[in-house]
């Protein structure tokens, strides 16, 4: 794969929407079908994603010489373990009802293909700046979708976003956003616009 | 029981949200999502009875829990190593058919995911690991697969251009989460 000769600039926009890892790339799919029942959930999983994204990208940046071939994706998987066991300690001392409701999926972020594909794509190839810049722009992109994901289904299930009440009293809340039905229709329906507004620019 | 909870009421794929990549990637025809189907099956059963083993028999008398997601996670990737160089040696013609399903599936969060939620529900029966797993693969492969019919049908519908691909098999996976939440109570 041939070096990126992007700006700094340039590969933190691209991570948010031109590359942005859910709409785009189709990266991180469970996590976002898993933990969008609300806001706060989705916050919570969004910075966990960053955090482990970066310190991995920061490892496996400084350590790119010494990969050798086979054992690349062990060593990725390996770093990404550590930084997600600390991460899910952490969230577990410091947050233990937030950590009780996303459950498993946050040691679910070792196997989260985002950060395995961009120590591969990005941080094996490049120096620690461009790879501390493109973890930060994924992992906002992929925050933001969550959010935009669990505002919509915690709007249209409960009511209230970030658990302060939006919507008007009579309103009749629609319980399937919460389940696994709304998460899939909702993402498909989002990505069936985001091709759209790409489609309409081309 | 166990084994028909997992399969259909707590189906992996439409209630626990696992597997979404290759589920996505690979259901584009019968025999692919089968193939696919067969391989997870295959490994996620030798990796979630590896799992509780490990678990059980190391990790919770030594008070090492800590290091629970890294063992898992090696245990995952050597188990599908050595699964690849044993059917290369000894099934060659079974490896050519499961192609580069294999290693995809170390990163599959199927797998891991399994081997947690094993953990989480405080499974004490080494069988009901088992079944579990082997329970969890057949629930893959189910969903996999009839997931791939919808998909080969859908190829001479009319979707609308922006819907194509992902998105339609996205909203078509939560129809089937929603036909399969029918079975949801029938069995605890």
């Amino acid at each position: 794969m041939a070096k990126k000769t992007n700006s700094a600039g340039q590969t933190f926009i691209a991570g948010l929407w031109e590359e942005n890892p859910v709409f785009r790339l189709l990266l991180g799919m469970c996590p976002t079908l898993a933990v969008t029942t609300a806001v706060k959930p989705s916050l919570t999983m969004g910075v966990s994603v960053i955090f482990v994204l970066v310190c991995s990208n920061i490892v496996v940046s400084l350590m790119r010489d010494l990969l050798k071939p086979h054992l690349r994706i062990l060593m990725f998987t390996l770093t990404i373990a550590t930084f997600v066991t600390i991460a899910d300690l952490f969230l577990k001392a410091f947050l233990p009802e937030m950590s009780a409701k996303l459950g498993p999926y946050i040691p679910l972020i070792i196997v989260n293909c985002l950060i395995i594909c961009r120590a591969e794509a990005c941080a094996s190839q490049n120096g620690l700046y461009i790879s501390v810049i493109d973890a930060f722009g994924m992992g906002l992109g992929f925050t933001l979708v969550l959010c935009l994901l669990g505002a919509i289904r915690e709007l249209l299930a409960v009511g209230t976003i970030f658990e302060i009440p939006v919507m008007w009293q009579s309103f009749a809340p629609w319980a399937a956003m919460r389940m696994p039905v709304g998460a899939f229709i909702t993402l498909g329906l989002l990505l069936g616009g985001v091709n759209l507004i790409t489609r309409k620019k081309a | 029981m166990a084994f028909a909870s997992i399969v259909i009421v707590n189906n992996l794929v439409f209630t626990k949200f696992l597997g979404i990549c290759p589920y996505l990637g690979v259901s584009g025809r019968i025999d692919m999502a089968f193939g696919m189907g067969m391989a997870v099956t295959f490994v996620v059963t030798l990796a979630g009875t590896l799992t509780w083993l490990i678990d059980h028999l190391i990790l919770m008398p030594y008070g090492l829990e800590v290091t629970r997601y890294i063992c898992f996670i090696l245990v995952i990737a050597g188990a599908v190593q050595l699964v690849e160089m044993y059917l290369r040696k000894f099934f060659p013609k079974l490896y050519e058919s499961f192609g580069i399903f294999l290693p995809l599936i170390t990163t599959n969060c199927a797998i891991l995911g399994l081997c947690l939620f094993i953990n989480l529900w405080g499974i004490d029966d080494f069988l009901e690991a088992v079944v579990l797993s082997f329970g969890a693969g057949i629930g893959f492969t189910l969903a996999i697969c009839i997931m791939a019919g919808i998909r080969e049908n859908l190829k001479m519908a009319d979707v609308p251009e922006s819907l194509e691909g992902a998105p339609i098999t996205l909203i078509t996976a939560g129809l089937l989460t929603m036909a399969f939440m029918g079975f949801s109570g029938m069995i605890k």
